[in-house]
């Protein structure tokens, strides 16, 4: 059989007509038509959109320069700063934590793979919300105790204890994505389990999973808006709180706008930096 | 404790001290499966033992649970005279004394040349820094890449990779050396630069078990073959012998297919 050039047999050529007697399409017009209704429908909403919104209104309400103006420096020096130091107080406690989490998980001791487990599935079934509320407010009273920095305090402790539970996941899966003859060669020249994970295995593991860490901690950025529940002193308000504050001072909802900016600044370039780490990992390897 | 000789010593004149390697009855079975089915093996001191065998006849597992990588089901297994299987021993320390080099080198990536030499070094003999890099530097001469000591593995050939990691192995100063398929994941042109540093070796003494398909280093290196296949040891003998005159049909057969 001839297979070398040609119409294969029994594939019929593109314009032939098909089974029900009409023409068919050649697969490349076809592809080129549906991408056209694409961009069409994208059109159409756009102007729809842009149609129905009452653009004097939006500009009266969310787009007020004065009001805007009226929230700096304030909002960098107090919200930003705040919502910044307590994204890395969260992130480093919930790495400590997750790190140590992750180990106990994969320990060949049973009752700390099952603590593990159940702390993990618990806070990643719990909204985070809920978890700052309790530890805010609940928790205080069941066992008389004052947090540290007050109900920030606590739910800043809340949202390390939550952040853990999804961190340490990620770390185990990295610390399991690292190929077991890294293992064989570091016992096999006689280091310990211990000094085998430090030196080998959580370096390389760290490495697999900083896209994902880096993910966590955008997340983190936004979640430390929930802290808004635990109720602030004006001097320790995130950059949720301060723009609600905001919005009922001025009867406007501006503040919200600028808010939302102030954290697209921040996490924009991190979403990038993850896209970048994710493209330049897989060149890597 | 037994002391190795660096210097060559003839298989005949090795019955000095317990023999390095010691394996008595050894069975080892993944769940049902029985890989290996009472193996007896020996390596004396100073000797280069070649082993060979089909895909799958239990060749890695056994040079394995010679460093307890894998666990013995049953058996004993002593290094130098030292029962590894026993719970009293201190392994990691047996470990230092034994030199493992892997098919896929295993080399850590994300350290340079010189700390993947100096790690195990510091981490488990226990050497200063200072000590640790000059040996590692006398390692990585001699295995023809001391000019490569800031590379990382990646940067590396698979054959420079696998010298570094037998220079590696070597900086423990070990007893012997194990040798899992050395040049099987090498391409053809790199296989000589790594035999040529492992008959050096073996031309100064070291003790060698060498699981590998080269049959020119098993004749012409090796002092004793041992030929595996369905999870025994089914012949063994002198190189040329074995290779030249095999007495059992089943080495016959596989010898027929690869030489
Ligand atoms: N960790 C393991 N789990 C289950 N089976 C294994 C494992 N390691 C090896 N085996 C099996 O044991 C047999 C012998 O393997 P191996 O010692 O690697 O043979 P060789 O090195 O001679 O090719 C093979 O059938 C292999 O599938
Ligand atoms: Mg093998």
């Amino acid at each position: 059989m001839r297979t070398d050039s040609g119409t294969v047999p029994g594939t019929a050529p593109a314009t032939m007509p098909g089974p029900a007697g009409r023409p068919r399409m050649k697969a490349s017009t076809r592809r080129r038509l549906f991408r056209g209704v694409l961009y069409a429908v994208f059109v159409l909403a756009v102007l729809l959109v842009g149609f129905l919104a009452d653009w004097q209104a939006i500009r009266t309400n969310f787009l007020d320069l004065d009001v805007a103006r009226e929230m700096f420096p304030e909002i960098v020096v107090t919200a930003v700063k705040n919502t910044v130091i307590y994204t890395v107080i969260a992130f480093i406690g919930g790495l400590a934590l997750g790190l140590i989490l992750a180990l106990m998980k994969l320990s060949p001791v049973g009752p700390y793979r099952w603590v593990a487990t159940a702390y993990i599935e618990l806070f990643r079934g719990l909204p985070a919300l809920l978890v700052i509320f309790g530890f805010a407010f609940a928790v205080p009273i069941a066992f008389n105790w004052r947090p540290p920095g007050g109900s920030a305090g606590a739910g800043l402790i809340a949202l390390i204890i939550v952040s853990a539970a999804y961190i340490a996941e990620t770390i185990r899966a990295g610390i399991q994505a690292v190929p077991p003859g890294q293992v064989e060669a570091a016992r096999s020249l006689g280091m310990t389990p211990a000094w085998t994970m430090v030196s080998v295995v959580l370096p390389q593991a760290f490495r697999i999973v900083t896209p994902p860490l880096t993910n966590e901690l955008v997340i983190l950025i936004k979640d430390t808006s929930l802290l808004f529940i635990a109720g602030m002193a004006l001097g320790d308000r995130e950059l949720t709180t301060f723009a609600r504050d905001a919005v009922s001072q001025q009867a406007n909802a501006t503040p919200l706008v600028v808010a939302a900016l102030m954290y697209l600044i921040i996490t924009l370039p991190l979403t990038r930096l993850v896209a970048w780490l994710e493209r330049h990992n897989k060149r890597g390897r | 404790m037994a002391m190795h000789n660096p210097a060559h010593q003839a298989p005949a004149a090795s019955t000095a001290g317990p023999p390095a390697i010691e394996v008595r009855n050894l069975h080892k079975s993944f769940g049902e499966v029985e890989v290996l089915k009472g193996i007896d093996f020996h390596v004396d001191q100073g000797e280069v033992v070649c082993v060979i065998g089909p895909s799958g006849s239990g060749k890695s597992t056994l040079l394995r649970c010679v460093n307890r990588l894998e666990e013995p089901t049953s058996g004993t297994v002593l290094v130098e005279g030292v029962d590894i299987t026993d719970p009293e021993t201190d392994l990691d320390l047996v470990r230092t004394r034994i030199g493992m080099v892997f098919q896929q080198f295993n080399l850590f990536p994300h350290l340079s040349v010189l700390r993947n030499l100096t790690l195990a070094q510091q981490r488990a003999k226990k050497r200063g820094k200072a000590e640790a890099v000059e040996i590692a530097r006398k390692n990585l001469a001699k295995v023809g890449l001391a000019h490569k000591e800031d590379a990382f593995p990646a940067q590396l050939s698979g054959g420079q990779q696998q010298r570094v990691a037998i220079a590696r192995a070597l900086s423990m100063n070990p007893d012997m050396m194990l040798f899992d398929e050395p040049t099987s994941a090498l391409d053809p042109e790199l296989v000589g630069d790594v035999l040529e540093v492992m008959r050096q070796l073996a031309d100064e003494g070291m003790t060698m078990m060498v699981v590998t398909h080269e049959m020119g280093f098993a004749r012409e290196v090796g002092d004793r073959l041992v030929f595996m296949d369905g999870g025994v040891v089914v012949e063994q003998g002198d190189p040329r012998e074995v290779l030249g005159n095999p007495q059992h049909e089943r080495t016959q057969a596989f010898l027929s297919k690869v030489l």
